[in-house]
């Protein structure tokens, strides 16, 4: 209970802050945060984008990692900690795809340019939704949490080639998310700050929220069980 | 933990006899090869009529080549392991053979399956296709060759985990889409590097990933397969 209130405290300050501290070309004081030139208000953006598409990475590898514990001990709680991490995964990766177009609109000119950015959340998202067609399709449960955990770890191994693949094919406009080329932070101390309060806030309601999920349906389990 | 079996003579007796049984089977009923076949000359045609006298760039013509290739294969590569299903015959043969067994014998009959298909679709497609021309033959080759193995190796995987799904045909694209892209976007930039005429050595990138894509597949189904085709 204090935990919960703690955490939606916590957001709405990240949430106070991120949109009203002014920006300023050259911050004196601690509350003023630095302009990003070329995008002014709209790097704003980073404070709740970047949040979201750094969970719906999360939550697809801590699926796999239940999905692989699930292989290696049959236990049906796994499986349930695995399918959740993976629905609000799924949740997440809307949520940057649609903010991350709605950015995109606003200073690219368009919603959606087959970026490198935008082309490997697409195909994150599809994972998503080939996991749950998968799962949907299969009522043995047994068989269900194994094919589905098979499934995404097949899915995490040929992920990682598109670091590869993009940068040979299409040169990228997303701007940097923390560091840029040569390893510098482009923020300020308050900007830091501000960001990384809000990826440990969301990370903490992704956290709750996954709870949750795998709470009730652990009570939903052991009501078919009894 | 999945057992790895020793290559005993035993074991690769057993994969051979896998590869021969359903090689065997598939020219009893031709099942898979005049689905294939018929779905090639289906889509080369449309792409013919929709094009019409107007050319493409060759950029989009290396591409449609592997939107026929990839096509092609999601109607006939799940065929290996839903037919065991549908025929009942997945008991007998996880009580006759080791799992590493089936699935190499398995992955040797898609392979040969998309050999075939991919030979028969190049030859094709570069008759009836005018603006199709390939100007350095040693790059396409290559890419044609390891891009059939790759194709083979994910297919095969992921046909024996929808096999055990119910809306099999329709799940099939869908799940071996996300798996298959890095593969597809590699081959469509190497045809089109080798439609543009680029030295050898411009490819290697691109068959660097490839080969890697390839031995990070097949590893990853011999480790996992037990958990699919076991009950």
């Amino acid at each position: 209970m204090v935990l919960k209130l703690f955490l939606g405290i916590w957001i709405c300050a990240v949430i106070v802050l991120g949109l009203s501290l002014p920006m300023v070309a050259q911050p004196q004081h601690w509350y003023e945060l630095p302009i990003v030139p070329g995008l002014e208000d709209k790097a704003r953006i980073v404070f709740f984008h970047v949040p979201t598409a750094w969970l719906s990475v999360i939550a697809f590898v801590s699926s796999m990692i239940y999905g692989i514990r699930y292989l290696r001990g049959r236990q049906p709680e796994d499986d349930i900690k695995s399918a959740s991490a993976a629905g609000l995964g799924f949740l997440f990766c809307v949520l940057a795809t649609a903010t991350g177009a709605i950015w995109a609109k606003v200073s690219w000119g368009t919603y959606w340019n087959w970026d490198p950015r935008q082309t490997s959340i697409f195909v994150l998202l599809l994972i998503y939704g080939a996991y749950f067609a998968l799962r949907s399709s299969i009522e043995v449960e047994e068989k269900r949490a194994a094919l589905a955990a098979v499934y995404s770890i097949i899915a995490a191994v040929t992920m990682p080639f598109f670091m590869f693949i993009m940068p040979r094919i299409l040169a990228s406009l997303h701007p940097e998310p923390i560091l840029n080329v040569q390893g510098k932070i482009q923020m300020n101390t308050t900007m830091l700050l501000v960001f990384l309060s809000s990826l440990a806030g969301f990370t903490g309601l992704y956290y709750w929220m996954w709870n949750l999920h795998v709470r009730a349906q652990g009570v939903e389990l052991h009501r078919i069980q009894s | 933990m999945p057992s790895i079996e020793p290559a005993h003579p035993s074991w690769l007796l057993s994969v051979v006899s896998i590869f021969r049984k359903d090689w065997q089977s598939e020219l009893r009923t031709r099942y898979a090869i005049s689905a294939l076949a018929m779905f090639v000359i289906t889509t080369i045609s449309v792409i013919l009529f929709s094009l019409g006298s107007e050319g493409a760039p060759p950029a989009a013509l290396s591409g449609m080549l592997w939107v026929v290739i990839f096509f092609a294969a999601m109607s006939g590569l799940s065929r290996t392991f839903v037919a065991e299903e549908e025929r009942g015959t997945a008991m007998t043969l996880q009580l006759m053979a080791s799992p590493s067994a089936v699935l190499l014998g398995k992955l040797l009959f898609n392979l040969v399956l998309v050999m075939a298909l991919n030979s028969v679709t190049v030859v094709l497609y570069g008759a009836l296709i005018s603006g199709f021309v390939i100007r350095t033959y040693s790059i396409f080759l290559v890419t044609i060759a390891l891009g059939s193995v790759g194709l083979a190796a994910a297919s095969t995987i992921i046909a024996a985990i929808i096999a055990r799904a119910n809306t099999k045909g329709t799940l099939y694209p869908v799940l071996s889409f996300p798996i298959l892209l890095p593969l597809l976007l590699t081959v469509i930039n190497a045809t089109r590097l080798a439609s543009e005429g680029a030295l050898f050595e411009e490819a290697y990138g691109e068959f660097q990933v490839l080969i890697s894509y390839i031995a990070v597949v097949i590893a990853t189904s011999y480790m996992l397969f037990d958990y699919v085709w076991k009950d």
